[in-house]
């Protein structure tokens, strides 16, 4: 039987490597993506362990929602990234430096 | 438990953003007059449906997952104006700049609907989902100046950074749902009240993570490092309609979450709170002096209102709350009108961007340049402008709840933060234009800026109103529990 601590270090786990993935990294948006998606996907894994060991429906109602919102999201970021691709052949994050100060 | 009549603005929001997109799209328009005309029509008709279920007690609506009492209209009154004038403002803007035909427009409306969701709220789902469908738009709206390569890296800036604070919201919620059980807003603020010795771990980790989104929202040091780039690169018009309504919105959020849902924790929140205003208004103030960027200034000027803004909750009196809510709609006004004129002075292929473009306003278009003196005023807290008294009750709050030291590092930063605004009124009044021509304005944007204008002095010289609207809302009889 999986406790509850043991399942909420997994999703720590996870939500942490996608946070140490968006600062670390340098070299490619795409995966700046990945990581956002990573983080909610971490939050989702914690409602529905949260929604079962409480016995309430609502947790995995919020999945839902989330799920879906990501997706939207996902579709913006993508499509501001074609428009940067388009723009300057590149989806290099540290050739994004035009603002500074 | 489902009552219509109390989402009707919602809902007159929610089918105009379906007929304006309809119009948009067959009718044929000469600069998309028709489309313009529609949307300040939904502001104008949503202003009066919510005044007209204003009276209505306080209920919970569907179940709980929206509220309807006076702070979530007045709110609404806030976002549905100050959008209004947003619309005017850059009006002019979006057709000169190149901004599609009528997105702008479709996007702003969207995004106010998802910031009346947000403001209504009661419970995390709502909360979650309102947050979103205003903050998607306004991507979209950053990166709608396809070919400016400043533009689209303030959009990806900013729809990173603003992913990841919803996703540490989030992940804080969800913690405070594993531990309470439970999504709506009454019910969680319950069970941390039942046991008010003794709280899990786990509600205080939540919590972190809640504070750390919020400031990522409102952009707080140390999470702020968004803000300036995005208000700088984004078009002028997009930074006016991101600096104003929305700004109000998260505010209205940061209500909803720490004074209605877990006032239980107020010790905890307090201390947080205390470390991320001292740091803003210290690096807001302090950073915006170097600036030479117009936009990166008053940039720099928000995080330090932001830090201003949650003095009112770290007093945590129904008068901090008070406070801090008359903070930020009169701070709505004023950067309202500063990005404003802002957005007003660029032209076809010119962005006003550093300050020197404002060098001798007041020989090109005296009136323009005495408003915005006005505005400066107001933002620096110099009476008798309401920036002065939005100043004042904070740190009345402040001090009533024995936080003198607190008082005393605002009030000395304030002192430093006129050193910047004045300057730029140094630079309209006393330096000579780049280029000689009269600046002349449309006449509805001139009407719109002088009551902009005239409205800081008029809430300056007659705040009474105003402060006892917002001290009405945090008496205990028209809060929901």
């Amino acid at each position: 039987m999986i406790t509850l601590n043991s399942a909420l270090i997994v999703t720590a786990i996870l939500f942490s490597l996608s946070l140490i993935g968006l600062v670390l990294n340098r070299h490619n948006l795409i995966v700046l993506l990945m990581c956002v998606e990573l983080m909610l996907l971490a939050v989702n894994t914690n409602f529905i362990i949260f929604s079962h060991f409480l016995n309430d429906l609502a947790g995995q109602v919020f999945v839902f929602f989330i799920l879906a919102v990501a997706a939207a999201e996902a579709a913006i970021g993508l499509a501001i990234l074609i428009l940067i691709f388009r723009k300057q052949k590149t989806i290099n994050v540290s050739e994004l430096n035009t603002l500074k100060g | 438990m489902f009552n219509f009549t109390l989402i009707l603005p919602e809902l007159f929001v929610l089918c105009m953003v379906c007929v304006v997109m309809l119009v948009d799209l067959f009718v044929e328009q000469r600069q998309q007059v028709l489309t313009y005309a529609l949307t300040q029509l939904t502001l104008v008709g949503a202003a009066i449906l919510t005044l007209c279920i204003y009276c209505i007690p306080t209920t919970a609506n569907f179940s709980g997952l929206t509220v309807h009492d006076h702070l979530g209209s007045v709110l609404k009154l806030a976002i549905y104006i100050t959008s209004f004038f947003v619309f005017l403002y850059s009006r002019n803007y979006f057709r000169q700049q190149n901004m599609g035909k009528g997105e702008p427009y479709l996007l702003g409306l969207c995004s106010i609907l998802g910031m009346m969701v947000l403001v209504s709220a009661h419970n995390f789902l709502t909360l979650y989902l309102g947050l979103e469908l205003m903050s998607l738009p306004i991507y979209a709206l950053t990166a709608l100046q396809r070919d400016k390569e400043q533009a689209l890296e303030a959009a990806i800036k900013y729809f990173i950074l603003g992913a990841l604070a919803s996703a540490l919201l989030l992940y804080g919620l969800s913690m405070i749902y594993g531990a309470s059980g439970s999504l709506d807003i009454t019910q969680v603020a319950n069970v941390i009240g039942a046991n008010s010795t003794q709280h899990p771990l786990i509600f205080v980790f939540g919590l972190v993570f809640v504070v750390a989104g919020l400031a990522f929202k409102i952009g707080l040091v140390p999470f702020h490092m968004w803000l300036p780039d995005v208000y700088t690169g984004a078009p002028n018009a997009a930074t006016l309609f991101l600096a104003v309504a929305p700004k109000v919105a998260v505010i209205g959020m940061t209500i909803r979450l720490l004074v209605e849902c877990l006032p239980g924790l107020q010790v905890q929140w307090q201390e947080l709170l205390i470390v991320i205003s001292v740091l803003s208004m210290i690096l807001g103030n302090f950073v915006a002096i170097v600036q030479t960027n117009i936009k990166r200034m008053l940039a720099y000027s928000t995080i330090a209102h932001g830090g201003y803004i949650l003095l009112g909750f770290i007093a945590g009196t129904a008068a901090g709350y008070s406070a801090a809510l008359f903070y930020t709609l009169a701070y709505a006004i004023m950067s309202l009108g500063a990005f404003g004129i802002i957005t007003l002075l660029s032209k076809q292929g010119f962005d006003v961007e550093t300050i020197e473009d404002l060098q001798g306003l007041n020989d090109r278009n005296p009136w323009l340049a005495f408003m915005m003196m006005l505005l400066l005023f107001s933002m620096a807290g110099l009476p008798p402008t309401i920036g002065f008294f939005a100043k004042l009750s904070l740190i009345e709050a402040l001090v009533s709840t024995h936080f003198v030291w607190l008082a005393c590092i605002a009030m000395l930063v304030a002192v430093i933060g006129v050193y910047y605004y004045l300057r730029v009124i140094k630079v309209m009044y006393f330096d000579k234009p780049l280029d000689n021509k009269p600046f002349s304005l449309a006449w509805d944007a001139k009407m719109a800026i002088t009551i902009n204008g005239l409205a800081i002095l008029y809430f300056g010289i007659f705040p009474g109103a105003l402060i006892t609207l917002c001290q009405q809302l945090f008496w205990s009889g028209t809060m929901l529990n």
